[in-house]
């Protein structure tokens, strides 16, 4: 039997009279690098909110290791090892990077409701915040504030806050958008390094990448589940290149 | 793999590990800096003791100040660090007010049991209502403060058997501080009893505002979906941050009642409540001395204004809120952040290091 982590059942979320998720029953393996497809406005971001209690859905569960997470908020859904990244960078523009990840780290090992001792005095902590700063190369610039970041940096770090958390499920929304063509497989490459259990969940346009990363891809069409299947099965299927990859050859 | 390409492999590990390694030390330093005293916080307690000093015959106006202080930097902590705006803080200055004057009436009258007291007290309504601004947008914020704070205003008018009513608390007069140092005419005790409260309350908050729990703070300030998704529990965070404030805005609160000997209904008047965020808005947000800076300007100009034009100053405090506010908040609140590059530049000189 197939060991699945994360799960929907008959997800659907409507805003008024649009249905942005119709349906979607979607099953995630444990350690799996699966990628979700499709066109522009399929719904694939609205599905990543409702799987991390960005949005609550309008019907259906969620479900992360055999636990209905449905009602539970996002906080809650991190501490549980479900984490993702944001299509358009959300982070904490007075913050540096060094600040913003010692926090997540903080956070993580519990410790972000102790209001009487200095960040500072958490070593381990902060040695752990510049070692995950290093590998993301943004240790030159650790003490900046993110606002004046380049772009590039400022998406490095948005990954970078994620991987802080130590997720077992990472979502990732369009991770290489505004990267520079050539460090994107080496964002990829960072992502690809996760250990094998961790589950990787990849919104992506460029088919190259999704092609190279995914060992499991699910199209999207119109807020529902089109078809899923191996790299080699979406990538040879002719409604899919009909529905999406036409767009693009 | 030919030996060259081993060593540079090996060569570029060993760079790779001592950058690692520069990295986490550079990390530490930088984490130290941010909590480090600065050079103003410094001139601001010396000035504060010299005024003592220098100006003995203004003890009344530096204690009016020195309350205010402790006011709006309460105000500052769930404001300037959590990011929820308040247009009923005067509830929690009011409370400890009245409690203070309670407890030196009925019970004791030595002043810093009643501080106690009368913090508590603040506290516990600052937990209970800290449930009610969970939800909603700012607006919903600023109406269900205001609504808190009119009630409030209100239950101390009715409670007249209590409270004086309209005609106020009195008949109690404060006991000798800790049974050693008696209030005086003058107003010299006074006014360092008050600023010894105004600075111990800030060094707690400062130390509050430095910890991962006041940087979390902020994270759900800048941006709370994201401060979500690395698992910061913004709810339980707001309760304690604004339980926190209220214990202090209910000191602020005792402290008047205390130096004054006297609780009038107007402590839990809304302008209190107005006047406070207008000193933060002058003093800007965020750092915690924006209360003190604030609350010195503000009570000198109002001083200076009800002099020259003891029936129309509100207007010129008026004037100068329209004026700030067109200067542009942003502007405002970050005047401070060029003193202390300024005056206490140290190591990693090019690295510009961002306030707290």
């Amino acid at each position: 039997m197939s060991d699945i982590v994360l799960e929907t059942r008959n997800l659907k979320r409507r805003f008024g009279a649009f249905l942005a998720t119709n349906d979607v029953s979607l099953k995630v393996e444990r350690g799996a690098r699966h990628a979700l497809i499709g066109p522009n406005g399929a719904g694939k971001t609205t599905l990543i909110n409702l799987l991390t209690g960005v949005l609550p859905p309008s019907e259906g569960q969620v479900f992360l290791e055999g636990e209905d997470i449905t009602s539970l908020a996002s906080f809650r859904r991190v501490k549980r090892g479900l984490t993702r990244t944001f299509q358009i960078n959300q982070l904490f523009n007075d913050f540096t990077p060094l600040e913003t990840v010692a926090l997540a780290i903080a956070e993580r090992e519990g410790v972000g409701h102790n209001l009487w001792k200095s960040i500072a005095g958490y070593g381990k902590v902060v040695d752990e915040a510049a070692e995950l700063l290093s590998r993301f190369g943004l240790a030159s610039v650790m003490g900046e504030r993110t606002v004046i970041l380049p772009y590039g940096k400022q998406r490095l770090l948005e990954i970078a806050l994620a991987f802080a958390s130590k997720p077992r499920v990472l979502l990732l929304d369009e991770p290489a958008a505004g990267v520079p063509e050539d460090e994107r497989h080496e964002v990829l490459s960072i992502v690809s390094d996760l250990p094998a259990d961790v589950t990787v969940l990849l919104i992506e346009h460029d088919m190259d990448l999704v092609f190279s990363f995914a060992n499991r891809i699910s199209v999207l069409v119109a807020g529902a589940l089109f078809t899923e299947g191996t790299v080699a099965e979406i990538s040879a299927d002719p409604r899919v290149k009909a529905v999406y990859l036409g767009e693009n050859a | 793999m030919t030996a060259v390409q081993q060593e540079t492999t090996q060569g570029s590990n060993v760079t790779a590990n001592l950058s690692t390694a520069s990295a986490a030390s550079r990390a530490a330093r930088l984490m130290k800096r941010r909590s480090r005293i600065r050079f103003f916080e410094i001139v601001v307690w010396v000035a504060a003791i010299a005024a003592y000093f220098v100006l003995p015959s203004k003890m009344l106006i530096l204690t009016e100040i020195a309350i205010l202080a402790l006011f709006a930097v309460s105000l500052d902590l769930v404001l300037g660090f959590a990011g929820i705006v308040s247009l009923g803080h005067a509830a929690f200055f009011g409370l400890g007010a009245y409690v203070a004057g309670l407890v030196a009436l009925y019970y004791v009258a030595e002043p810093v049991v009643g501080l106690i007291v009368a913090g508590i007290a603040a506290g516990i309504l600052g937990l209970l209502t800290s449930f009610l601004i969970l939800r909603g947008s700012d607006l919903t914020r600023l109406m269900t403060t205001l609504g808190i704070g009119l009630m409030m205003a209100e239950v101390a008018n009715q409670m007249a058997w209590l409270t004086g009513g309209a005609d106020g608390l009195s008949g109690f007069s404060p006991g000798a501080i800790l049974g050693l140092f008696e209030f005086d005419l003058f107003g010299k005790v006074g006014y360092l009893y008050c600023l010894a409260v105004l600075f111990i309350g800030t060094m707690i908050m400062r130390r509050i505002a430095f910890s991962p729990f006041g940087l979390s703070l902020k994270a759900i300030k800048g941006n709370a979906m994201r401060a979500g998704m690395i698992a910061v529990p913004a709810r339980k965070r707001i309760v304690i941050v604004y339980t926190i404030a209220a214990v202090f805005a209910g000191m602020a609160g005792a402290l008047l009642t205390q130096t004054t000997a006297f609780v009038s209904p107007d402590v839990l008047a809304f302008h209190r409540s107005a006047d406070v965020l207008l000193v933060l808005v002058i003093g800007g947000t965020g750092y915690l001395y924006g209360g003190l800076f604030g609350a010195i300007l503000f009570t000198l100009v109002k001083d200076w204004l009800s002099v020259i034009t003891p029936q129309y100053w509100m207007f010129y405090i008026g004037l100068l809120l329209v004026i700030l506010v067109l200067i542009g908040r942003d502007r405002l609140a970050r005047w401070v952040e060029y003193l202390p590059e300024r005056f206490s530049k140290k190591e990693d000189g090019p690295q510009k290091e961002s306030r707290p």
